[in-house]
């Protein structure tokens, strides 16, 4: 029987967009089923553009940084976008897919996109801003699946 | 080891060599062999794993001057 995983997704940022999208596009090239649940910030990562979703070292101590910088320095204006720009060249360099090209692997290998209703509305996102390949439900919809499956993840 | 494609993954990071080999395989024959080329060091398990998982046959594994060398048998 063909495994199953799901995922829920409800983080928005650079650094916390790529597991849902990595695990997902892997599990699916081992002959999983999986289903993404996006839920608040998570969101963002349906939007047909993908240029919001940043990284701030503000409130991220763990983030390894070329040079120390006292948060004091890291609250200044364009530090977000230095931090963002700087992530994607890393990444670049050593060879990880972008975003728009994991989520673009998820599609192609089948793996469904959930949008949650509940805060699509709660914070007026305008659906013509998603990509097309997106269903909208809720949590009972989410566990009708999550119920069967052999992995369940909450990013 | 003779083979019928090959893969280049170099440069490539988790998940893409295992995601390309996934989609290389898709129109492969039964008993046909694909070479992956990876630098990744990552790939060596995850291809043993990929293997395990899905029921190819991962043939052989090596090291050539800082690239890995597979031979994934098509299930």
């Amino acid at each position: 029987m063909t495994k199953k995983m799901a995922i829920i997704a409800t983080k928005g940022t650079l650094d916390m967009a790529y597991p849902p999208f990595i695990l997902a596009s892997t599990a699916a090239a081992l002959g999983y089923d999986v289903q993404i649940f996006f839920t608040f910030y998570g969101l963002q990562l349906l939007r047909k553009d993908l240029s919001d979703v940043k990284i701030s070292p503000l409130a991220n101590p763990a983030m390894p940084m070329p040079v120390p910088m006292p948060v004091m320095v890291q609250m200044l204006p364009g530090m977000e976008s230095m931090a963002t720009m700087m992530m994607k060249q890393k990444l670049k360099k050593h060879g990880v897919a972008t975003l728009e090209e994991l989520r673009e692997i998820c599609l192609e290998a089948d793996v469904k996109f959930i949008a949650c209703q509940m805060t699509v509305d709660l914070f007026e996102f305008d659906k013509s801003e998603f990509i097309d390949n997106v269903e909208y439900g809720g949590a009972a919809m989410f566990f009708g699946f999550a119920g069967e499956t052999d992995i369940c993840l909450f990013v | 080891m003779n083979f019928d494609k090959e893969l280049n993954a170099r440069g490539l990071s988790c998940p893409l060599p295992i995601v390309k080999t996934k989609k290389s395989l898709a129109d492969m024959t039964t008993g046909q062999v694909l070479k992956v080329i990876a630098t990744d060091c990552g790939a060596v398990k995850d291809m043993q794993a990929f293997a395990d998982q899905t029921g190819n046959t991962l043939m052989s594994t090596a090291e050539e001057s800082g690239e890995y060398i597979f031979f994934m048998k098509k299930k």
